[in-house]
């Protein structure tokens, strides 16, 4: 039987998410109903939202240290203007998106370094953040509640929700044209140049595109929550830097799975219910989730192994 | 005149010395003293972890240690317990204070090493468990640093802050590190190509090593004395020098994809980034406006700064 390199990569991220799922129902059998999945996966859409953002600007080769703080910006936003006035909240979070795909082409043209654009980034999301709300506060949009507390039949929403989000990323970036044009640029650059694509335009789509499913991320989150605060959701930035790298993405040469890296935020979430429910002291509650992201990394190298002994003959 | 123009350093020191002369003359020279006192002492922390993360970044692409917030936490509060304001114990103190640096680094080369983690990853999973042993040790207690350390930290010889002085002595010792020894020629060639510094006989894990060693150190110490300087170890310490470490380095014209450093650039960017915080603050801005401008004042500096030699990570 052969397998494909793509899914002995998916195996290690799959393997672990369903390792800690078996944990926590060992732990705790009533998380295995309806509402206990839905409850422990909940937080995750965000998340997964936001790592599938990351990884879009990781598949060029970049890395996005602002998507925290531009998750928050858009969920402040999603709180107050598209609440109030769904036009202007509209407009606001075009224009942060033509601000990505901006970026995007500033960095390219310029060669500048896309860490230090975003750091300085982040600051000005913060910045607006805080300029639109002072204190916590906020209303979340109807339909934004309506979407994420639905609940239908036989498989909670966060379930099916990440399912989508997973299938949706993976067409999108694996299968259309335009995905295999961002990969292209994160490979070799130079060789999709010469054969005559518009590099250009293809960064400023990696980073429209990561913008779009942040801004979901954002409108998630406050659907969620029910209101927003200027600092909701600054721990994304690592964490969805975190989840691609735990779903088997990698950090240059184009090289990103978008149903591993929903599966990894998956695997981040899931981490922290099941410390809580190992009641671990919550000391070191931070420290165990180090420790399980570096067991599934130990995992993922000994599978690697396995994969380049099983390719001699 | 041309040759000073054309050090990727100078950039930094013109803005930092714009950004002092708008502060000064906006307080008609009332504060002149005062302000660069202050910007000396505050710049002096950022130099400290920020030389020891451009020797991680010299290294090459994908090198950055996350864990330096959570090593300085730990050793401020691991330092400070053992001390118990007893001025007899401080180089016990500062003992232990190095030897936290030492663990946490040898840890982390320990998970890039045997289990390939990409360094970013690696020391941010570090970064939790560290955090987790500061919450840990800390326990909400706030003991006070020894007397006459707290006096060393807060005090000035001849005008200028004690820890500028003793950070200038590092950041020569640094400049001596990195281009008059083997050890800076080698750690340049490894951050330009590793696989051609392997070719060449260079001894690439050790030096790794010895440079993740080296910042780990360097963080610890900045801990120390921070928490001797501000009264006391407190868990959210480090917080801010997570970004403040790399942005830095960055500004100061070190090349964010490895093999071609600076010293000087590190002073000229951390006092920058102190005084346009107080220039700001001067100007009685609110704290959202206040952060916008940090942002645009960053990517300013770095329009204008790169793009000549630095290139995507």
């Amino acid at each position: 039987m052969k397998i494909s390199t793509d899914t002995l990569r998916l195996a290690v991220p799959v393997a672990s998410l369903l390792l800690l799922l078996a944990g926590v129902f060992y732990l705790q059998p009533r998380a295995m109903s309806y509402n206990g999945l839905n409850l422990l996966f909940n937080l995750a859409v965000p998340i997964a939202l936001a790592t599938i953002a990351q990884m879009l600007i990781m598949a060029v080769n970049d890395l996005d240290l602002s998507m925290g703080t531009f998750v928050s910006f858009v969920a402040c936003v999603a709180a107050t203007y598209l609440h109030d006035s769904p036009l202007l909240g509209t407009l606001i979070l075009l224009g942060a998106i033509a601000t990505y795909a901006a970026l995007g082409v500033i960095i390219y043209l310029r060669n500048l370094p896309s860490i230090v654009v975003t750091l300085g980034m982040s600051f000005v999301w913060a910045g607006l953040a805080v300029l639109i709300l002072p204190v916590p506060g906020g209303t979340a949009p109807e339909w934004a509640r309506a979407v994420m507390i639905s609940k239908p039949p036989l498989v909670p929403m966060a379930i099916i929700a990440s399912a989508m989000i997973a299938v949706f990323a993976h067409l999108l970036i694996m299968r259309s044209s335009l995905g295999v044009l961002i990969r292209g640029v994160g490979g070799n650059q130079r060789s999709v140049q010469r054969a005559g694509w518009s590099i250009i335009a293809a960064r400023a789509s990696a980073y429209a595109l990561a913008a779009s499913f942040a801004v979901a991320a954002g409108i998630c989150l406050v659907g969620l929550t029910t209101s927003a605060d200027a600092n909701i959701a600054l721990r994304y930035t690592l964490l969805s830097i975190a989840g691609v790298i735990l779903g088997g993405g990698e950090f240059t040469g184009g090289r990103i799975s978008p149903i591993g890296a929903v599966i990894g935020a998956l695997t981040l979430t899931l981490a922290g219910s099941f410390l809580s429910f190992l009641r671990i002291s919550p000391d070191w509650q931070i420290g165990a989730q180090g420790a399980i992201l570096i067991i599934v990394l130990a995992l993922r190298l000994l599978l690697n192994r396995l994969e380049s002994k099983g390719g001699k003959p | 005149m041309k040759t000073l123009l054309a050090k990727p350093w100078i950039w930094s020191f013109i803005a930092a010395l714009s950004v002092w002369l708008a502060t000064i003359a906006f307080t008609g020279g009332a504060s002149t003293v005062g302000l660069s006192q202050a910007a000396l002492t505050f710049a002096a922390f950022s130099v400290l972890v920020g030389i020891g993360q451009m020797f991680v970044i010299t290294l090459g692409p994908g090198n950055i240690d996350l864990s330096v917030p959570a090593t300085m936490t730990l050793a401020g509060t691991v330092s400070l317990k053992y001390m118990d304001g007893q001025s007899g114990l401080i180089l016990h103190g500062l003992a232990i204070a190095v030897g936290v640096g030492v663990c946490v680094g040898m840890l982390n080369y320990a998970l890039i090493k045997a289990l390939r983690i990409p360094p970013i990853i690696a020391t941010l999973s570090m970064s939790f468990i560290v955090q987790s042993a500061a919450i840990w040790t800390n326990r909400g207690l706030r003991i006070k640093p020894p007397q006459t350390l707290a006096d060393f930290t807060t005090q000035t010889s001849f005008g200028i802050p004690n820890i500028a002085l003793l950070a200038l002595l590092i950041s020569a010792a640094a400049w001596v590190l990195l281009h008059r020894t083997p050890y800076g020629r080698w750690i340049a060639a490894i951050g330009q190509s590793l696989p051609a510094a392997r070719m060449a006989g260079i001894a690439v894990d050790g030096n790794r090593f010895v440079t993740y060693l080296l910042c780990a150190i360097l963080a610890a110490v900045c801990g120390f004395l921070l928490a001797c300087f501000s009264g006391g170890a407190a868990l959210n310490m480090g917080s801010e020098y997570l970004l403040m470490s790399i942005a830095v380095v960055v500004i100061g014209g070190t090349a964010v994809a490895g093999g071609n450093s600076n010293v000087p650039g590190i002073w000229g960017a951390s006092l920058f980034m102190f005084l346009v915080v107080s220039m700001l603050n001067t100007y009685g801005l609110g704290a959202g406006v206040r952060l916008i401008m940090t942002g645009v004042i960053i990517i300013t500096v770095i329009l204008l700064a790169g793009g000549r030699t630095a290139s995507i990570r």
